[in-house]
């Protein structure tokens, strides 16, 4: 399918609920155009293109719900899917937490998330960026592997009682590690934008080439608790299993890091230090996001954590009739405030302490103290009065991003970040925090 | 393995911020509809288009995959029904190597003209890396197979079932648990049909149909008192079978501190078993941290050989093709050729196979046409070969591929994915029983639970679902905050004894992640219970 404008999706799916027999129907479509190129050993590896889009059709009889999706767009398919959502809500059990669809809702702006510049990106391009990127490993005679997606896209979405919403975005999303030729070094750089214009391919593959050769090396320290810097390509795979976990329901029923004994929750209770502050903003001019969430609600900018004060959750709608609150939509991504050091000054107010490039393979050890364990990767120095001594030895990690948030020495300026982990994005600052626990040692370069 | 659940995969309730991650799940069908499949003489016209677009524009080789894949999941959670998704994609996928270099492009849309343009598509996209390209692909040979079939050898299509009887089931799951001492309980099933179609320019055309089964529930107790919670997994295996997995034998259950399961799967008994633990793991004593020997059972197992040996023996990992990702390997090729490099103990012997039945990877050919076998790859400790594809079969010396071709999807490229891998039973006369006799400091591990590893396999961490604590041969109670960390090697180096073949059991996932953009893969690892002396324990409890 190609990509829609607002005017061509309004007019399908008004197709689509014409069909509709329901007491109510919701229609969501999602399209999009996804393109890459992989690169590794200094050559390109693989690469593709693919189209995909969805439309996800729900009816409801009562309280009874079902939902159909296809990707055929024909007046008969049409009529098909709508058929079938409505033969589900009719085999299925009713269900007490089904909420009746919005009407129409007060949306702000659109965000600015498209960019036609990144709309543009065609494969010449991308051969063009892997050869700048390996001009410089070769010249330097390293080794690079890495990966460059675009992304074209929009949804739509319109109910039986009158809402629309319509959302368009790109992104493009780089990332690379360079390695020494001996195997014995390696660097990594991550950027993701939604605007092309302001990915440079070359000071990326710089970074990971001068970190590679940098690490080149590594001696041991015995695992321990110290100071570190986390970079944000580090510190975002952490802090996003903390935003996206606070979610009001869980931390009522007792299962999450925000509940409390008998079904009492942390909102409102200082759990972290003075200087975190966390937002979300669809409307950042440096991160703009989706303006609405998936079910129509507005999306808004929201604090989340004031001052290390839990200041909301999100709630499903359900959840939030129950408590008779506001029902605020998990965010699309999040804004971490800091200060105006660079990663540099970091350092160089550093007496002794480890800066770490990207942390790897992170899981939940327990959900109950958000602990989570994982390892350092692609770049990890020792800094010894204010600065990088030599590299070291990576190490695994077990610890909560509570209880690191509650060891904050110093943030510096915060700046765009993606999670080599899901993807997702984030701005945050290069973090210094005391006390991190590196619990053993890891071989891995 | 990716961490996110299956029901992220579901992706009904998607914000439309995370466009560029969706998964699209494919059409819809009706929930009872009738199990059909695509006649393969029509699928042989779509690949014959293809090939020959492709041939006509340069391509040197073609490869085509028209792919039908069903997904059904339920979810239900207390005595709620949470949703029943049906999904249906359908489409093509061409893989070409034109000047050297590989090129890939899929469609849904599934008439000739499109088909033959994708083939133009993946072409010109090979041509245009070309320039980036530093060595030419260099193929295995393969012969072509002419018109072959395989299917899953199952007993019961999982389709065929009744949703009411399946959704009755998860719902009496769920029943048992709160009844016991659960506060609440989530339970779940997962089937996937795979109707693959593959063609290629040597000559082969073969049909297969895949079968893949996963139930599961988690099920959580809090103690209202103290604000504290656990959960208890279930113990099932995702396993390449039909409905029969459902349906309990007395013959396929091992009675011990708990039950496990071997071919059949009893799930109401587990969530019974499952809702006592709960409450067990809530009361349990914090582990003491130290040097334990360890008893782990084939459900907690197989997550470990997955990690620390079927991802390291993967030949495009030792090569870099993951670095920027999942990363590479310390098994370098050098150990390899040194043919002595002591992986692990004389007892540790692993083979990866496709062919296994029940098992997750199990099929008859792979994904570029190469038919499926079993090959050692650790061979009485010592490492003796990889896994390897196509253009990678020459590096290690092979004149054919291993087969271990995989793509998630007819619409992603295939690149080279885990074999089953498996730790074969020991040869003597041993039970589990009688290997916790002779332990005199030690913990049995089940079930699977927390887990991470470096990105060159070192160093790992796991968890797990149930701990009990073992001292001077007897169990003496559960234990929490329980994790082992070690080194790959080192660890199994300390294998110190096998269970026989009566206790070989496959454990596995359906969400084995890799490759950029990520795909995932369906992979079982076979095992015995084995004894792993002097690993060291953490205690992961903390305070926030």
């Amino acid at each position: 399918m190609p990509i829609l404008s607002k005017e061509a999706a309004q007019a399908l799916l008004k197709k689509v609920l014409a069909h509709s027999k329901a007491d109510e129907c919701e229609v969501l479509l999602f399209g999009g155009e996804s393109s890459n190129v992989r690169y590794a050993r200094n050559a390109v590896s693989t690469s593709g293109a693919s189209s995909k889009s969805m439309l996800v059709v729900s009816s409801a009889f009562g309280k009874k719900l079902g939902t159909a999706t296809i990707n055929e767009y024909d007046d008969a398919s049409l009529e098909k899917v709508v058929k079938r959502a409505e033969e589900l809500a009719r085999l299925a059990p009713e269900n007490p937490e089904y909420m009746s669809v919005l009407g129409p809702q007060q949306y702000a702006t659109a965000s600015a998330t498209y960019n036609k510049e990144t709309a543009a990106i065609d494969p010449a391009y991308r051969a063009e960026a892997v050869a700048q990127s390996l001009s410089i490993t070769k010249q330097n005679h390293l080794v690079a592997a890495g990966y460059l997606e675009n992304n074209v896209g929009f949804s739509a979405m319109m109910n039986s009682k009158g809402l629309f919403a319509y959302y368009n975005s790109t992104d493009v999303n780089l990332s690379i590690t360079v390695r020494t030729e001996d195997g014995t070094g390696s660097g990594y750089a991550a950027k993701a934008y939604n605007d092309v214009t302001k990915l440079d391919i070359k000071k990326e593959s710089s970074a990971a080439a001068m970190k590679a050769v940098g690490s080149k090396g590594a001696k041991a320290l015995e695992p321990g608790k110290y100071t570190v810097i986390l970079e944000p390509a580090a510190s975002i795979v952490l802090l996003e299993n903390l935003i996206f976990g606070m979610d009001a329901r869980s931390a009522e029923e007792g299962r999450s890091f925000l509940s409390k004994a008998g079904g009492k929750t942390k909102l409102g209770d200082k759990l972290m230090d003075d200087s975190v502050t966390i937002y979300s903003d669809p409307w950042h001019p440096d991160m703009p996001t989706s303006y609405y969430n998936f079910d129509g609600r507005p999306q808004e900018k929201i604090t989340w954590i004031e001052k290390g004060v839990v200041k909301n959750m999100y709630y499903s709608r359900y959840w939030a009739q129950k408590d008779n609150v506001k029902a605020v939509p998990s965010p699309d991504a999040f804004i971490m405030e800091g200060g105006t050091d660079s990663l540099e000054d970091l350092i160089k107010s550093t007496e002794k302490g480890i800066l770490v490039t990207r942390l790897w393979y992170i899981r939940s050890v327990d959900p109950q103290t958000l602990l989570f364990t994982g390892l350092t990767r692609d770049g990890t120095f020792y800094i010894e009065n204010g600065v990088i001594k030599h590299p070291v030895k990576n190490f695994r990690f077990n610890e909560s991003p509570v209880i690191m948030l509650n060891n904050v020495e110093a943030l510096g300026k915060p700046e765009r970040a993606v999670s080599g982990e899901s993807g997702a994005s984030a701005i945050l600052p290069p973090m210094k925090l005391r006390d991190f626990t590196f619990t053993s040692l890891s071989d891995a370069i | 393995m990716k961490r996110r659940d299956f029901l992220h995969y579901t992706g009904l309730g998607l914000g439309a911020g995370l466009l560029s991650q969706i998964p699209i799940i494919g059409k819809a069908v009706p929930l009872d509809t009738p199990w059909y499949t695509i006649d393969p003489a029509r699928k042989k016209e779509l690949a014959d288009v293809a090939l020959n677009a492709a041939r006509s524009k340069g391509a040197s080789y073609t490869d085509v995959r028209i792919g039908r894949y069903l997904n059904q999941f339920l979810m239900t959670r207390e005595d709620k029904v949470e949703n029943i998704v049906n999904t249906e994609s359908y489409g093509i996928g061409i893989r070409v190597l034109a000047n050297g270099c590989w090129g890939f492009a899929s469609t849904d849309q599934m008439d000739k003209d499109s088909i033959a343009r994708t083939a133009a598509t993946a072409v010109a996209i090979a041509k245009e890396n070309a320039r980036l390209l530093t060595t030419p692909v260099q193929l295995a040979p393969q012969k072509g197979y002419g018109e072959v079939s395989w299917k899953t050898p199952i007993e019961k299509n999982a389709f065929e079932v009744p949703v009411k009887e399946k959704v009755d089931l998860l719902l009496s799951v769920n029943d048992v648990a709160l009844k016991g001492s659960a506060d609440y309980v989530e339970s779940r099933m997962f089937l996937v049909n795979e109707q693959k179609y593959f063609a290629s320019s040597d000559g082969s055309y073969i049909d297969q149909d895949v079968h893949r089964i996963w139930p599961s529930f988690t099920i959580t107790k809090i103690d209202k008192t103290t604000g504290k919670f656990e959960t208890r997994d279930a113990l099932s295996a995702p396993r390449g079978m039909g409905y029969e997995y459902m349906i309990p034998r007395e013959s396929d259950k091992i009675k011990g501190v708990t039950t496990l399961y071997r071919d059949r799967y009893d799930m109401v008994e587990d969530a019974r078993q499952g809702a006592q633990q709960v409450g067990e793991k809530l009361k349990a004593k914090s582990v003491e941290p130290g040097k334990y020997d360890l008893i782990l059972d084939p459900s907690h197992l197989w997550l470990t050989i997955h990690e620390s040996v079927g991802h390291p023996t993967e030949l495009d990992r030792v090569l870099g093709y993951e670095a920027n990702f999942a990363g590479t390997s310390f098994l370098t090729l050098d150990k390899w050729e040194s043919k002595k490099f002591q992986f692990g103990s004389p007892l540790v012997n692993i083979v990866a196979d496709k062919t296994q039945p029940g098992s997750l990877g199990a099929v008859g050919y792979d994904d570029e046409g190469v038919g499926t076998q079993k090959w050692d790859l650790i061979k009485d400790g010592v490492l003796v070969n990889y896994q390897a594809i196509r253009d990678q079969a020459h590096i290690i010396g092979l004149n054919q591929s291993q087969g271990c071709c995989y793509a998630q999807r007819w619409s992603d490229v295939q690149f080279q994915r885990m074999a089953n891998v498996s730790l074969q039973p020991g040869a003597a006369s041993l039970t589990p029983a009688e290997m916790i006799k002779k332990v005199e400091k030690g913990i049995f591990i089940a079930g699977n639970g927390s887990f991470s590893i470096d990105q060159q396999r070192y160093n790992f961490q796991f968890g797990g679902q149930l701990f009990y604590e073992i001292k001077n041969g007897e169990i003496v109670g559960m234990l929490k905050d329980v994790a082992y960390q070690s080194n790959t090697q080192e660890f199994w180096n300390s294998c110190a004894a096998i269970a026989d073949k009566r206790d070989y059991r496959l454990g596995g996932s359906f969400f084995d992640g890799k490759g950029q953009p990520s795909q995932v893969s369906a992979v079982s690892h076979g095992s015995a219970t084995a004894r792993f002396n002097g690993v060291n324990v953490i205690n992961t409890a903390r305070k926030i």
